[in-house]
C-alpha cells in the first residue's frame, strides 16, 4: 500500500527530526516541544499498525500527562538555557551506540519490506479488554501493577509532603 | 487510467474524495456557527444583563462577527519583546488544530437522509455525518483535549510576561484537576454502551430509551457538564483569564488574527464539550419522542444548542471562583463524586446484569452520591 508508506515515512521523519531537536535545541522548553511532537509520531505509527488504541494512550499518558509535568518542573524550577559544555566520556559513548542503534534500524527498514504479517487484523478495543481481563495469565499481573502503581503515588505523597510544624 | 486504477487504489480514492467533501462540508459550518456563536452569546447576555448587545452592524447587528473578524485582520501584529518567537507563534496553531482535530470523530447524525429524496450515497456508498468513525473515539477526544492544555501552557510561557505565565499555569493546573473529573464521568457510559464508538454510544441509548439513557447516567451528566465548564475555562471557571488579578491571562501578548485563533479555539471547544455530551447523554440525533418523530441530525444540533445555552446562560448568572475555592472543589468533591458514581454503576451493573441496570434503584442511590459529595 502506497499510502501506508509514505504515512510511514513522514511519521518517521518527523519522530527522528523533532528526536534531534530535542537533544539539540538549548532552551528546555524547545526540548519538551519536540518531545511531544516526537511521542505523537509515534503514535501515528502505533495507529497505523492497527491498534488504534495503543496510539490512543502513548498520546494519553505521554505526550499528554507525563510531558505536562516536565514542563511544569521546567516553568516551576525555571530551567535556564543550556551552557555549551564539553562532551564528556559518556557522551562519547552515547555517541557510539546511537550509531550501532541507527545502523540496526536502518537495516531492520530495509530487509523487511512488510513488517506486519499478511493475516494481520487491526485490534480494537474490545480485544484489548479481552485479552487483560478474561486471560488470567495477563489479569494477576495487570492488577498488581495497578496496586504497585498506586503504593508508588502514596509513597510519593508521603516522601513530598512537609512535616507539621517545620 | 482505467488500468492504473486497481479496485483497492480506487476504494481508496473514493473514500478519500468523500473525506475530503465532508471535512470541507462541516470545517465551514462549524466556522460558520462559530462565528453566529459570538454574536449569539453576546445579545443572549445582553438580553440577561439588562443590556442591549450589539445591534447596530447590519439588521439587529447579525453583521457583528463580519466586522470583528475584518478589524481583527487589520490589526497590528505584536511580538512582545524577549518572547519566545517559535511557540509564541506555535501555541495559538496548536490550540486551533487540537479543537478541529477532535471534532472529527463526533458524529452528528446517523446516515445522512434528505426530505423528498431519501438516503443519500455517494458512489454507491452511504454517507454517515462523521468525518471519522474511531474505534476509540471517544479516548481520542479525550487525548487531543489533553494536547489542548499544550497551547495556553506555550503561550502563557513564551509571552514574556509574568501575566501570561501566572495564567498559563493556572490554567493548565486547572485543565488537569478537572480532566480527571471529565475521564471518570465517562467511564459509566462507556460501560452502559460496551464501546468507545460515538456511534455505538448512541446506538445503545436507542435501545434503551433516550429518556432512560439520561436518567440512568444522570450523575455522570451533571458531573460531566461541571467538569466540561472548567476544561473549556468558561465562567464561574475562567480564572486563566481573570481580568481583575491577571489582565486576561494567558493571551495577554496575543494581537490580531493570533487572538482570535485562540478565542476561536476556545468557542470550538466549547462546541465540542456540548457536541460529546449530546452525545452520550442526550442520544445524539435521536428523537425524544421515538418512533413519534423521526430521527434526525437537527435533533443532535438542537440538543447541542440547548447545552451551548446553559453555558453562556452560567456565564451571565454566576461568579467566578477563587483559586483555592476551584482546586477544593475539583479535588475534594467533583472527583470523589465521580470515583463514588463510577464504583456504584458498576456494582450495580455487576449485580443486576448488564441488560437491567434498573433505574429505580439508581435514582435512589444518585441522591445519596449527591450527599456524600456535599
Amino acid at each position: 500500500m502506497i499510502l501506508d508508506v509514505i504515512l510511514f515515512y513522514g511519521a518517521a521523519l518527523v519522530a527522528i527530526a523533532s528526536g534531534l531537536f530535542v537533544i539539540s535545541q538549548r532552551n528546555p522548553i524547545n526540548s519538551a516541544f519536540s518531545l511531544i511532537i516526537t511521542m505523537c509520531s509515534l503514535a501515528v505509527m502505533f495507529a497505523m499498525l492497527g491498534s488504534g488504541f495503543i496510539a490512543v494512550l502513548q498520546v494519553v499518558v505521554y505526550a499528554g500527562a507525563i510531558m505536562v509535568l516536565f514542563l511544569f518542573v521546567i516553568m516551576l524550577l525555571n530551567a535556564k538555557q543550556e551552557e555549551g559544555e564539553r562532551m564528556g566520556g559518556i557522551g562519547r559513548a552515547g555517541i557510539i551506540l546511537g550509531v550501532i542503534l541507527a545502523i540496526q534500524s536502518v537495516m531492520v527498514v530495509w530487509k523487511g519490506s512488510s513488517i506486519l504479517p499478511a493475516n494481520h487484523r487491526d485490534t480494537a478495543s474490545v480485544d484489548v479488554a479481552r485479552g487483560l481481563f478474561s486471560d488470567p495469565r495477563f489479569l494477576y499481573p495487570f492488577e498488581a501493577t495497578s496496586i504497585l502503581i498506586l503504593a508508588a503515588m502514596v509513597g510519593a505523597i508521603v516522601v513530598a509532603r512537609k512535616e507539621k510544624g517545620k | 487510467m482505467e488500468t492504473l486504477l486497481t479496485p483497492a487504489l480506487k476504494e481508496i480514492a473514493i473514500d478519500a474524495v468523500i473525506g475530503v467533501i465532508k471535512l470541507a462540508v462541516i470545517f465551514n459550518v462549524l466556522l460558520l456557527v462559530f462565528s453566529l456563536m459570538t454574536y449569539i452569546e453576546r445579545r443572549i447576555l445582553g438580553f440577561m444583563q439588562f443590556r442591549r448587545g450589539p445591534n447596530r452592524t447590519g439588521p439587529w447587528g447579525i453583521l457583528q462577527p463580519a466586522a470583528d473578524g475584518i478589524k481583527l485582520f487589520f490589526k497590528e501584529e505584536l511580538m512582545p519583546e524577549g518572547a519566545n518567537k517559535f511557540l509564541f507563534f506555535a501555541a495559538p496553531v496548536v490550540a486551533i488544530i487540537t479543537a478541529y482535530v477532535s471534532l472529527a470523530v463526533v458524529p452528528y447524525g446517523g446516515p445522512l437522509v434528505l426530505p423528498f429524496y431519501g438516503p443519500v450515497s455517494l458512489f454507491g456508498r452511504p454517507i454517515n455525518i462523521q468525518i471519522a468513525d474511531l474505534d476509540v473515539g471517544i479516548l481520542f477526544i479525550f487525548a487531543i483535549t489533553a494536547l489542548g492544555v499544550y497551547s495556553i501552557v506555550f503561550a502563557g510561557y513564551a509571552s514574556n510576561n509574568k501575566y501570561a505565565l501566572i495564567g498559563g499555569l493556572r490554567s493548565s493546573a486547572q485543565m488537569f484537576s478537572y480532566e480527571l473529573a471529565l475521564g471518570m464521568s465517562w467511564v459509566s457510559v462507556i460501560m452502559a454502551a460496551g464501546s468507545f464508538r460515538l456511534n455505538d454510544i448512541v446506538a445503545a441509548a436507542e435501545r434503551m430509551n433516550p429518556w432512560m439513557w439520561l436518567l440512568i447516567q444522570f450523575p455522570a451528566f451533571v458531573i460531566y457538564m461541571i467538569a466540561a465548564c472548567a476544561e473549556v475555562n468558561r465562567t464561574p471557571f475562567d480564572l486563566p483569564e481573570g481580568e481583575t488579578e491577571l489582565v486576561a491571562g494567558f493571551h495577554v501578548e496575543y494581537s490580531s488574527m493570533k487572538f482570535a485563533l485562540m478565542q476561536m479555539a476556545e468557542y470550538i471547544n466549547m462546541m465540542t464539550v456540548c457536541a460529546l455530551a449530546s452525545n452520550m447523554f442526550l442520544g445524539g440525533w435521536l428523537s425524544p419522542l421515538p418512533g413519534v418523530i423521526p430521527n434526525s441530525p437537527l435533533w443532535f444540533f438542537a440538543k447541542m444548542g440547548l447545552l451551548l445555552f446553559v453555558f453562556i446562560w452560567l456565564r451571565a448568572t454566576v461568579p467566578r471562583f477563587r483559586y483555592d475555592q476551584l482546586m477544593n472543589f475539583g479535588w475534594k468533591r467533583l472527583i470523589p463524586a465521580a470515583a463514588i458514581w463510577v464504583v456504584l454503576f458498576s456494582g450495580l451493573t455487576a449485580v443486576f446484569g448488564e441488560k437491567k441496570t434498573p433505574p429505580s434503584t439508581v435514582a435512589i442511590i444518585a441522591p445519596a452520591a449527591g450527599q456524600v459529595s456535599r
